[in-house]
């Protein structure tokens, strides 16, 4: 019994496994940039550690280290965490059903949703003979664990690391472009796929790189609320 | 640090809770028992799409396109990666390669 359900264990995570290289590279080097950022403003990996496992918020964790270099201003920060985490809102929606009747798990599952699970769990669907339930916190637990290493790492080696890492971070772009492929795939997608390129596109045009993501979201509501009927023949 | 240990604390949760009042609101309001609304069903499945096409943007968002080398490397590496992903299909060759051909580009071919 304890064996069959260790070897079970081991064949999810392994089926899960290989759909979270990509990842992998990518937490390990931001992770690790965030650690050495962190670093230099006087924060170790005991204090840069336990804000990666406890708010996991990739780019929020990056705004918030002025939040943290300047006076305390506690209000300020859960707002502006609210606001550039916001994209997470429409994850959630998409992931009602998938992560249904999930129990216990389910709460870490949605915990620990970010960019990347939602784009790889909304694009990829576990093997034969694997429980969803296994896979998809495989998947949430390997990224969870990669984003607190590499933050481990980056505060622990601050400036030793003489591997030239610049772009390899390029690896999460890529992960995004091909998960994007992969949706416009099905012909019915293409439609929305193209609104969120557009919307995105015109948001960051009209409001610059630092503002763009909630007209964008705020775009894409409207555009697809209003064209309900129009877009879903 | 700047930051007495306290404060610290305070601000990971005040982080933490902003990120996760977003992430636990859908849950919350559209509970298991009950059938959500017609129009929340739509979004969630429509939403993968529109929200891929999203990050694609946003990840590209810094890049610098009126200053040299006016985004080139991306341009080239995302080329590449839409071509070798729509002729071999293999989600790690795709993004393992145009990652490696992008690291070329940023440190050999336009870096220093």
């Amino acid at each position: 019994m304890e064996t069959s359900k260790r070897n079970n264990f081991v064949r999810t995570l392994t089926a899960a496994f290989p759909h979270t290289i990509p990842v992998l590279a990518g937490f390990l080097v931001l992770g690790m940039a965030y650690g050495m950022l962190m670093l230099k403003n006087g924060y170790g990996p005991l204090w840069s550690v336990p804000m990666s496992a406890i708010a996991f918020c990739g780019s929020m964790q990056f705004v918030a280290i002025t939040l943290l270099t300047t006076a305390f201003r506690p209000v300020e920060a859960l707002l502006l965490s609210f606001l550039v985490n916001a994209r997470h809102l429409f994850y959630g929606l998409s992931m009602l059903e998938k992560y249904k009747g999930f129990g216990k798990v389910k709460a870490f599952l949605i915990y620990t949703l970010c960019d990347e699970t939602f784009s790889i769990v909304s694009c990829v669907t576990p093997p034969e003979g694997v429980e969803p339930k296994g896979f998809y916190l495989s998947i949430s637990l390997l990224h969870y664990c990669y984003w607190i290493v590499g933050t481990f790492l980056g505060g622990v080696l601050g400036n030793l690391v003489t591997f030239n890492m610049l772009g390899l971070d390029f690896a999460l772009t890529a992960l995004f472009v091909v998960l994007f492929i992969e949706q416009m795939k099905k012909s019915g997608n293409r439609i929305f796929g193209f609104i969120g390129i557009g919307a995105a596109l015109a948001a960051r045009l009209v409001f610059g790189a630092e503002n763009m993501v909630l007209p964008a979201l705020a775009a894409i509501l409207v555009i697809l609320i209003a064209g309900r009927t129009k877009l879903c023949r | 640090m700047p930051l007495t240990p306290t404060e610290y604390i305070i601000i990971v949760f005040a982080v933490a809770l902003g990120a996760m009042a977003t992430r636990f609101a859908p849950f919350v309001l559209f509970p298991e028992g009950k059938k959500p609304p017609q129009i929340v069903a739509y979004l969630g499945n429509v939403l993968p799409p529109v929200m891929m096409g999203l990050l694609v943007v946003y990840c590209l968002k810094d890049v610098p396109v009126l200053a040299a080398p006016h985004g080139l490397p991306e341009l080239i590496a995302i080329v590449f990666v839409v071509g070798i992903h729509l002729w071999r299909n293999n989600v790690l060759l795709s993004i393992g390669s145009g990652t490696i051909l992008y690291m070329l580009l940023v440190q050999k071919v336009f870096g220093a």
